[in-house]
């Protein structure tokens, strides 16, 4: 038998390679050991001895975790089985026929991510609420409980599973539905045959993205849950009722299980995806075609309307005196100052804070996805790497900033100079919204020809030198999706900050939640209103710049 | 582009470093859980009472603050706490997280609104109690009458009209819970608890839900603490504050001193500014019950009789059956919750 | 060793030679003891259906995945385990992998860079690229304004920029209609012998093989089965998994009745083969080894086929059915059903199984 070989690295594959390392140093440092220290909680007494499992066998025997644990789940699957194939829908009809106004359209679709979810939440009671204008409609259901909950958590995940569908879908080889059409395929056949497995990744993802979410988001439960029980909100009342960190890490634990369901899962689903979109293949151009169009149409203005008529109605809100004694209009809930000592300057806080993190998180998130997809092959690398880059996901808010309170604050810990910093915050979403961009950026990758490095390699070409010149420039319209999703959900998000934000950095998000705790409803509505109005801005100018892109830099995608 | 980009780096790393912003002044981070509108005029106020410190608040919810407390015990960055519940200071206290101090003139305060110990390991400020939002309009349109003891609530007419805070996710909860444990004794109010459930149509997560929801019309009656309800009122909500007749259960708010401060001094030298007449003076434009004596409450639309209507609270024997109770109280009433 | 397999060593020509190659994959052994030795300037053809480990070769020459073991000289150099960018070669993918958002001209010239390759310069390779792969004016399209055979001929000339002295092929035709590569296998095969340059080509479609290749080597199961001309693998093949890949033959299972007689039924047929009496083998058959002979056995027609230049008969004997190819003027006045006799003068046999 001969020698075996020992293949020399290249020095381009060797730096890949040590970026790898330095992601998981980053991950771990990020995410594993905070997350570690709080979870390890679960199997301490509240003086720090270890009591085994003693903490997870009570809460075991509490009696409404069997209710919250089963509403927890029904509720997710139901949100994921309306959500996900109206998202679905609406993505095909941005990105597969030629209905008219899709800017217009993507950029609706995305209003409930650009808005604090204070703004749905209130839009509900003022419609459906028991003084509402619609009122009646819910048939003397209580909007207050599961209804509320499904409903406020439709709209407020339609715009990742939209985000992640649209992405998926905007690629497509025109040969394939060519290939299709010629052998008389009718149009629901190439719908099953072509279209749904060249989505089948991203409708997978969609699919856990959604579930996850609605499992570990207590927000939208704490404020229209009533006293539906749920596995998050039991999350919220051992810390923040009872300040008892151990069983707030024991649910912690439970809540992180069917995450990691959804984790297999989509690990599965994604398996046998093959790029879509090699050297070869045409990009597919839609043609009018009115049997097509005319209805996506009609569904898509619906879904917008709806999308629109929610936030429409907070944005009312902000408006009037004192809702719904006193409809007058009035300017008067700007001037934030009075309600809030921070005032404005909570907004200044909240755009540095959201630039950093999208300035920051995107660089970091497309660059560890492409390590991974196009780095040397090191399972024993990129196998953790996956995991780590799936878990944020499920990691409730609150979870994750209390992890990082006792993580960064310890007294040993080196990187305790960045609390109490805009640095930790910028951390902390950052790690916290990781997943979703972490899969655009993959199903982005994903899309390109497999061989575009080795024939770099052949070429003599160091493998960044083609990263630069080809796949950024070709996954730019998804890095500006990336850093536009983390802006906005830095500009709104609420449940781990709280915990994080020091005497100067307040977040203007914070304070909206602040407002309405105090019954400033308006006020708070309010300054959510001037934060959807930021987040728009950000967005218009995100599509606007990827159209300009489309006219300009991808002049290749036309025939 | 060199150029810029140290500047750039310079700027990032006067934005991370929270010691750039070093002043000639003390200053002092103090964890809160007041109320919005109270922030400017107290922390104006001790500014000019106390030469030399400079108050940077973080304020947040009771639960919030506290838990923040908590999980920072290893490496404190509050030096004060200056209006938060007794509750969680004492919680605070038997983990031994606050300085002893016992602030010049303290011992002039109400014996039952400072701490037992000597020295004191806090101060209180002020009272507030569980109180009745009651909302005219939806009572109007309902036909309800107007509950002025929490027996009234009981009134079959009252069914889905009535939302209180859980007592395992919100302080105000568990403060309403122990009044009536307090006045009423321990089984009476269990079975009081278990009939007032029939009328419930909502336990919420957040103390202050129950009266917004009130004021909003959502329900008629919201069991919430009275400071929340004068604020709504004042924004034109048609609500009622209703102290119930049948003994109250209140909470402190009070001061504290976070052991493992860096300016112990400058706290103190706060500490002591903080049980002072002229400070309580300034609780009294937002509370009716204050801790010093002498000082005059200038908040309006409370009864006159409103201290005989407070329950003798037992804190430290509460705050240690805490978690008994809430056990029993989720228990019963949590775990069947399923809306009607 | 086999006979053919040893005729192929021709060590003052040897450009490229690859020794005691193997490659696994986890359990699953993809190559194993492949030697190979291909002359400067020479055209040779990786052929095999799928999953022969063809490809898994061709990537382990290019070093982009390296074999297990063995060893593999280019030009004399060892560069076994060397990476792709350190070793002289250019290389056409399946898919072409050109870069979507990059001009044909930009995808030529896309690893003439550093110093080596100043702007005139480029500029200069690439009009002489542009010119010898025919794309002049096309020079300025993106990759989707090209046709299928267009972009082939941009890969090509990528592959080709940086004048390597080895140029891979994988399947570069596989993707195109059947017009199409036809006219574009002469052009490679033009291209090749205009520039010498030494080509390996993987394919699966031995008439692609056959009409291209100086020589061919047949892979099965990781392996290399045969290694020789087009006619030698035609007219001699090694095994029979090679008799029955290459070219057309009417295939039979027979006995071996006695050393040079197969038996098959009631039929005795004299083949070429080194098996002991008693075992089993495997007939071949080639369509132009039937012939017609009044003195031969009788068979049926079954049906005729004109196909211009030929004609294609089926004909039925009592132990198997025949494939023949005869001139039509042969086959003037016969008709399905006729009977007629025919000689089998060349029988290839290897043992079954």
């Amino acid at each position: 038998m001969a020698e075996p070989v020992r293949p020399v690295l290249p020095a381009d594959q060797k730096i890949m390679l040590a970026g790898l390392a330095v992601a998981l140093v980053f991950l771990a440092a990020a995410l594993v050991l905070p997350l570690g220290f709080l979870l390890v909680r679960a199997f301490q007494d509240a003086q720090g001895g270890f009591v085994g499992l003693a903490n997870v066998a009570q809460y075991l025997s509490t009696p409404s975790l069997a209710a919250s644990v089963v509403n927890s789940l029904w509720t997710a699957a139901l949100v994921t089985l309306v959500v996900v194939p109206l998202a679905f829908t609406y993505a095909y009809a941005l990105t597969r026929s030629c209905i008219p106004l899709r800017l217009l359209f993507r950029a609706v679709m995305l209003l409930p991510v650009l808005a604090p979810s204070l703004l749905p939440a209130l839009s509900l009671v003022y419609l459906f609420g028991n003084q509402g204008f619609l009122r009646g409609a819910l048939m003397g259901a209580p909007l207050q409980g599961p209804v509320g909950i499904v409903l406020a958590q439709c709209v407020a995940c339609f715009p990742h599973a939209a985000m992640i569908l649209a992405v998926a879908l905007s690629a497509a080889d025109a040969r394939l539905f060519e290939a299709a059409a010629s052998l008389r395929a009718g149009r629901w056949r190439i719908l099953a045959t072509v279209t749904l497995p060249g989505a089948r990744g991203g409708l997978a993802s969609a699919a856990v993205v959604v579930f996850t979410l609605v499992v570990t988001d207590f927000g939208i439960p704490k404020v229209i849950g009533g006293n539906f029980p749920v596995l998050a909100t039991e999350v919220y009342k051992q810390v923040v009722g009872q300040q008892n960190f151990n069983m707030g890490a024991v649910v912690g634990l439970i809540l992180l299980l069917p995450a990691l369901a959804a984790y297999g899962f989509d690990r599965w689903a994604n398996a046998a995806q093959e790029s879509v979109f090699s050297g070869r293949a045409v990009p597919y151009t839609p043609r009018p075609r009115t049997g097509r169009d005319l209805p996506l149409f009609v569904f898509c203005c619906a879904i917008a309307g709806l999308l629109l008529a929610v936030v429409g109605m907070a944005v009312w809100g902000s408006f009037i005196q004192f809702w719904p004694w006193n409809l007058a209009l009035t300017l008067d809930n700007y001037d934030f100052g009075r309600f809030d000592p921070a005032g404005w300057s909570s907004l200044g806080n909240s755009l540095v804070f959201a630039a950093l993190t999208a300035g920051l998180g995107t660089g970091v998130i497309f660059l560890v996805a492409w390590l991974l997809e196009r780095g040397p092959r090191l399972p024993a690398l990129s196998g953790p790497l996956r995991f780590l880059a799936a878990v944020p996901l499920a990691v409730p808010g609150l979870v994750l900033g209390l992890a990082y309170i006792l993580f960064f604050n310890a007294p040993w810990n080196p990187l305790g100079v960045m609390y109490g910093t805009l640095g930790i915050l910028v951390l902390n979403s950052l790690v916290h919204f990781y997943t979703v961009c972490h899969l655009t950026a993959v199903t982005a990758i994903r899309q390109l020809d497999p061989e575009f490095e080795s024939v770099s390699a052949s070429l003599g070409v160091p493998v960044w030198v083609t990263f630069w010149r080809v796949t950024l420039p070709i996954c730019l319209p998804a890095i500006l999706e990336i850093a536009a999703y983390l802006f906005m959900s830095a500009m709104t998000t609420v449940s781990a900050v709280i915990f994080l934000y020091g005497p100067d950095t307040k977040p203007a998000s914070v304070a909206v939640v602040h407002m309405d705790e105090t019954g400033q409803v308006s006020a708070a509505a309010a300054m959510a209103v001037v934060l959807l109005g930021l987040n728009l801005a950000v967005k218009l100018a995100q599509l606007g710049l990827g159209a300009a892109l489309g006219r300009g830099m991808q002049r290749w995608r036309r025939r | 582009m060199r150029r810029s980009l140290l500047l750039a780096i310079a700027a990032g790393i006067s934005l991370f470093s929270a010691e750039a912003r070093a002043q000639s002044r003390t200053r002092l981070t103090v964890y809160t859980a007041l109320e919005n509108e109270q922030l400017a005029p107290y922390k104006a106020a001790a500014e000019r009472a106390v030469p030399g410190i400079e108050i940077a608040w973080v304020r947040d919810s009771t639960g919030v603050i506290t838990a923040r407390l908590l999980a920072e015990r290893a490496n404190p960055r509050a030096d004060m706490v200056w209006g938060l519940s007794v509750f969680s200071l004492l919680s605070l206290e038997s983990q031994d997280m606050l300085e002893p101090y016992t602030p010049q003139g303290a011992s002039a305060l109400r014996p039952n609104m400072r701490s037992a110990r000597e020295p004191m390991t806090w101060t209180g400020m002020d009272a507030y109690v569980a109180a009745i939002c009651f909302n005219r309009v939806v009572a109007q349109q309902r036909g309800l009458p107007r509950p002025s003891s929490w027996a009234d609530l009981l009134n079959p007419a009252f069914r889905g009209q009535v939302v209180m805070p859980n007592p395992a996710s919100s302080g105000t909860g568990f403060l309403t819970m122990a009044g009536w444990i307090g006045s009423m004794g321990e089984a009476p109010a269990w079975t009081y608890m278990t009939g007032l459930h029939e009328n419930i149509q909502l336990y919420t997560h957040s103390g202050s839900a129950p009266c917004n929801n009130a004021a909003r019309g959502e329900y008629a009656a919201g069991i919430s603490f009275d400071m929340r309800s004068v604020t709504l009122r004042n924004q034109g909500a048609p609500i009622d504050i209703i102290i119930p007749t049948d003994g109250v259960g209140f909470d402190l708010e009070a001061t504290a001193i976070m052991r493992g401060t860096r300016n112990l001094e400058a706290a103190r030298r706060l500490a002591d500014w903080t049980v002072s007449r002229e400070a309580n003076e300034a609780y009294g434009r937002f509370f009716a019950l204050l801790a010093h004596p002498d000082a005059s409450a200038s908040v309006p639309n409370y009864p006159a009789d409103f201290a005989q209507r407070l329950v003798s609270q037992d804190f430290a024997g509460l705050s240690a059956r805490r978690e008994e109770l809430l056990r029993e109280w989720t228990r019963r009433f949590d775990g069947k919750s399923a809306p009607r | 060793m086999d006979a053919p397999l040893r005729r192929q060593i021709r060590p003052a020509l040897s450009y490229l030679r690859l020794s005691a190659i193997g490659k696994r994959h986890g359990a699953f052994q993809a190559l194993r003891g492949v030697e190979l030795s291909v002359a400067e300037g020479e055209f040779l053809c990786l052929l095999g259906p799928s999953g022969c480990g063809k490809t898994t070769l061709l990537r382990a020459i290019a070093g982009l995945d390296p074999p297990s073991e063995g060893r593999i000289e280019q030009a004399g150099r060892d560069i076994t385990a060397l990476p792709p960018a350190a070793r002289d070669f250019g290389i056409v993918f399946q898919s072409y992998a050109l870069f979507p958002n990059l001009t044909a001209a930009a995808n030529i010239t896309y690893g003439l860079r550093g110093g080596a390759w100043p702007r005139a310069r480029r500029q200069a390779r690439l009009e002489e690229l542009l010119a010898l792969v025919g794309l002049a004016e096309h020079a300025g399209k993106y990759p989707a304004q090209l046709s299928g055979g267009q972009q082939q001929r941009v890969a090509i000339a990528r592959a080709l920029a940086a004048s390597p002295g080895l140029l891979l092929l994988d399947e570069p035709l596989a993707a195109l209609d059947a017009v199409v590569r036809h006219r574009l296998r002469a052009e490679i095969r033009a291209l090749q012998q205009r520039l010498r340059i030494t080509t390996i080509m993987v394919t699966h479609d031995q008439e692609e093989a056959l009409a291209v290749a100086d020589r061919i080597a047949v892979m099965n199961q990781g392996r290399i089965e045969q290694l020789g001309s087009p006619e030698e693998l035609y007219l001699r093949p090694a095994t029979g998994f090679v008799a029955g890949f290459i070219g057309r033959a009417s295939q039979f299972r027979a006995m071996v009745e006695a050393p040079g007689l197969l038996r098959l039924g009631g039929l005795s047929l004299r083949a070429a083969m080194d098996l002991p009496a008693g075992a089993a083998a495997r007939g071949f058959i080639r369509p132009e080894d039937v012939l017609p002979d009044p003195q031969g056995m009788p068979a049926r027609i079954r049906a005729i086929a004109f196909e211009g230049p030929v004609c294609r008969l089926q004909l039925a004997l009592p132990e198997l059915v025949l494939e023949a190819e005869w001139p039509p003027a042969a086959v003037a006045g016969l008709a399905p059903g006729a009977e007629i006799r025919i000689a089998l003068p060349r029988v290839l046999a290897f043992a079954d199984g």
